[in-house]
């Protein structure tokens, strides 16, 4: 495996914009001519079919929900960053490029960095153009917060529901482009199979959730947005149909995965309250700009929280970070929640939650205030919980919530198949080892918008795309592989469901390579997961055929791969023995407790490589180098 | 609590439907009532039979896939939420509890409770966009926009497309999810140069979809779609 990341030369600043020069057209006259496969209508699937069919692509895009507008970027909350810079609080493109590659505790791509800081602006600029209804002040201007540590107010919300009118606008250009007819869309429909011919990406095999129907579809060239992995979790805040089918079969095939054990922990959900519990609740982490975190200063401590007083609270993020409080970035928030409860001072029926106290806030500020601001949060915890936020703290724990490993990608978003795109949080590009606040859509909407529609034409341009009929043996091939699979899941006649398979390897990953890991708890899992998949191929109940809609089938299919997309993780957080970012190994730690990284040695992307089944895989490695922000100790004291 | 359940169970658009009962028992009241129905199901495919077919996927009440008839009303007894939002502590023990797809026939039933809502999608591709191609757009805030017309557009944008709005009309229309779309993009200055080619009426006011909408959407969208469909037939 040959990993090529294409960083262009030059100044950083004029990267991308020469890089956009020396690539490739393709003459408006023969975009018609080629085909692209799009897989998944988030913000990144549906930016990218919407703007290469503007273009005047052919574009097939494909969704396995009932219509694209249901993509889970449609749950973000808090917001979108730009480096606008219209509070004049001194942002800037470098000060927002500088956040990220820090905040990744320096596990990414300069160049790719600095890129997504750019065209944030033209984000912000396209989403108003299509009418996307922003916060705003009285003046009319467009209204910024500061968001998840930022020191800056770079971030552009819509009420808490960022993600949705995100979505929905890349929705309705995409909406557009399918009624013009320049888009071909597909819904209720899984990618379950990628085709390669002469070594390029150049057809999916899908199936079709109705009816269960299989076929191949062809193309030029394919893009992978199809989202994160954290449901290997079982319990996660994705949504419950997200799944990493479609990267692992193109892995499988060929892809490098990179820095799989990268998982971001988001420290605000709402705490399991039983073993019923089917996903977890992220609530915005804007509440932590006026909540106050604290647990009882003594194990054991079950008085209600109005019934301990002051001083035998510990308001632990106060105390240990004192510039930012409250507000610490997510990786350390999660982290301290967890100790908390560990050191059996959690609270709540299970005591599994910490307090997220607004009683000083609405001393301060009056209820209406904060009503106003966090109103529908309140409401959606009162609703979940039972409880009223207004008279009681908050309980919350961290849960998984995004993942920054995904698919490796050179500059031009290719991954290691020729042909093969990888998009949006898909991929492993931007993130290091830690995301920031507001930047997933960020990115999703960057590589939708404005990158992929550029490389991708540039990889159409260099020709020798000679077309593929879709009965070519290679679809053959992989229609065959597609259905034996299907025809293996069905064909087990055993006594467990998936759901309880996937339960029971979330909690293996969950505590072996969730929020704290180590070599022993690690290899303790590597062991512990292939004995796992073996029980469910060889004990899985599975009711139901192949040849029609099987809900249940779906989910059988999704939890094998994660079966082994788990094993993965845990290698990789093995093979990393130094804490960065949201992999914290307890080996590595500075005597206050915080990460410790292990530069000289780990300051590169784990790539891996797929030898086969029940084979181990083999790690390449992109070195990384940081010309312009100097590897340093993230303090946040 | 122990619950009875009275299920809509039909296995394809073509099939005919029938009620199916089945017992749900040791249910937490902190579960939501799809938890409630993953224990179901779980009991069903380990007895080797189909689980209840049901949409859903956020399961925060953001993403629109759910939606279901519970006692008779779209989304189920609370207001302002969706199927996904509803917790168990809303029944009582030993209720029977009528579970149904959306009915309209528009939305034909797929399988069981899900039902294809592809109608919907239709009425944006028919017009529910600003025409803005990608790379065109001037500065964000070159525009000012009153937050009044901006905050009014955002109470409209705030439609998940769930579809319960149909669901509850008498006639089976559509008529506020196209009004909110019409209202979302007709107040703001971006949306004008389209506005009289996109109005779309007209409606008998029952009011119904207010009432079943989970987030609330107002009908006063609806007066202004006919006032747009009025003043577009003079242009």
């Amino acid at each position: 495996m040959k990993l090529i990341s294409g960083i262009p030369s030059g100044p950083i600043e004029d990267r991308w914009t020469n890089h956009k020069f020396d690539m490739k057209l393709v003459n408006p006259a023969n975009k018609r001519k080629f085909n692209i496969l799009v897989v998944g209508s988030g913000l990144a699937g549906g930016a990218a079919a919407a703007t290469l069919a503007e273009l005047g692509y052919n574009v097939e895009c494909y969704c396995y929900q009932d219509s694209p507008r249901r993509a889970h970027s449609i749950a973000a909350q808090g917001g979108i960053n730009a480096a606008k810079n219209y509070q004049n609080d001194g942002d800037s493109v470098y000060r927002l490029f500088y956040d990220t590659v820090k905040g990744g505790d320096f596990r990414s791509r300069e160049a790719n960095v600095h890129r997504l800081a750019e065209v944030s602006m033209n984000i912000i600029d396209q989403c108003i153009a299509q009418g996307v209804p922003f916060a705003r002040d009285y003046g009319g201007m467009l209204d910024n917060r500061s968001f998840g540590g930022a020191q800056v107010s770079r971030t552009f919300y819509a009420r808490g529901q960022t993600g949705q009118q995100l979505l929905l606008g890349a929705y309705s250009a995409l909406s557009r482009q399918i009624g013009l007819g320049k888009v071909n869309m597909f819904p209720f429909t899984e990618m379950l199979d990628l085709v390669l011919v002469n070594g390029k990406a150049r057809g999916i095999v899908i199936r079709d959730l109705k009816t269960g129907k299989i076929e191949t579809r062809t193309g030029d060239a394919v893009l992978l947005c199809t989202g994160g992995y954290s449901n290997v979790f079982y319990l996660s805040t994705n949504a419950k149909g997200c799944n990493a089918t479609a990267i692992w079969r193109a892995h499988q095939l060929g892809a490098g995965f990179a820095n799989p054990c990268f998982t971001q922990i988001h420290p605000t959900c709402i705490p399991q309250s039983g073993d019923y519990q089917s996903k977890l609740t992220l609530m915005s982490e804007s509440l932590r700009n006026d909540g106050r975190i604290w647990v009882p200063k003594s194990e054991g401590d079950n008085r209600k929280a109005r019934e301990i007083p002051e001083d035998e609270r510990d308001y632990y993020l106060e105390r240990l970070y004192p510039s930012f409080g409250n507000l610490t970035p997510r990786d350390i928030a999660s982290r301290r929640a967890k100790e908390a409860v560990d050191s059996g001072r959690g609270v709540g029926p299970q005591n599994n939650g910490v307090f997220l106290d607004f009683a000083e806030a609405i001393g301060r500020l009056g209820k209406e205030v904060i009503a106003e601001r966090y109103g529908n949060l309140f409401d959606m915890y009162m609703r979940i919980t039972g409880e009223d936020p207004y008279t009681v703290p908050m309980r919350i724990y961290p849960a998984p919530h995004y993942t920054m490993g995904g698919l490796w990608v050179d500059y031009n978003l290719e991954s290691t198949i020729p042909g093969l795109f990888v998009l949006g949080e898909a991929n492993f590009s931007d993130h290091g080892a830690n995301r920031l606040g507001a930047s997933a859509l960020m990115q999703g909407l960057a590589d939708g918008y404005f990158i992929a529609p550029y490389t991708v034409g540039n990889y159409l341009a260099q020709g020798g795309l000679d077309k593929v009929p879709s009965d070519h043996a290679a679809c053959k091939e992989a229609e065959g592989r597609v259905a034996g699979r299907i025809e293996r899941l069905l064909g087990i006649g055993g006594k467990r469901t998936a759901t309880s398979f996937h339960r029971e390897l979330g909690r293996i990953v969950w505590d072996a390579c969730g929020m704290a890991r180590n070599a022993s708890g690690l290899e303790d899992a590597v062991k512990k997961i292939p004995v796992l998949r073996e029980q469910f191929w060889s004990d899985l109940i599975l009711p139901g055929t192949g040849s029609r809609f099987n809900a249940a089938l779906e989910e059988a299919g999704r939890v094998a791969d994660y079966m082994e997309l788990a094993e993965l993780m845990c290698r990789d957080a093995l093979n990393r023995n130094e804490s960065c970012g949201g992999h914290f190994r307890e080996e590595f730690r500075t005597e206050e407790g915080e990460a410790r990284r292990v530069d000289e040695e780990y300051s590169y992307g784990a790539v891996w490589e797929y030898t086969g089944e029940n084979r181990e895989p083999v790690m390449h490695k992109e070195r990384l180098e940081f010309e312009y922000v100097k590897p340093s100790q993230r303090s946040y004291k | 609590m122990n619950l009875i359940l009275q299920v809509w169970r039909q296995d394809g658009p073509d099939s005919k439907g029938r009620f199916v009962r089945y017992e749900a028992n040791d249910i937490s009241d902190h579960a939501s009532f799809f938890e409630m129905l993953d224990v179901v199901n779980e009991q069903l495919i380990e007895k080797g039979e189909e689980p209840i077919h049901f949409s859903h996927d956020c399961r925060e009440g953001i993403c629109g896939t759910c939606g279901m008839v519970i006692n008779g009303t779209p989304h189920g007894p609370d207001p302002g939420i969706t199927t996904c939002q509803l917790h168990m502590r809303r029944f009582n023990d030993g209720d029977e509890i009528w579970v149904e797809p959306f009915r309209a026939t528009a939305m034909p039933v797929i399988k069981d409770l899900v039902v294809d809502r592809s109608a919907l999608d239709c009425i944006i591709q028919a017009g529910g966009y600003i025409s803005a191609n990608t790379g065109n757009a001037q500065d964000a805030n070159a525009i000012p926009i009153p937050k009044n017309d901006s905050d009014l557009a955002m109470d409209a944008a705030a439609c998940i497309g769930c579809g319960a709005c149909v669901a509850a009309c008498p006639n089976a229309s559509a008529m506020l999810f196209t009004a909110a779309k019409i209202g979302h993009l007709g107040l703001l200055p971006q949306g004008q140069a389209e506005r009289n080619s996109r109005a779309r009426g007209n409606c008998t006011n029952h009011g119904s979809c207010q009432n079943a909408c989970p987030k609330e959407i107002s009908v006063d969208f609806i007066a202004r779609l006919n006032g747009d469909f009025l003043r577009a037939g003079f242009k």
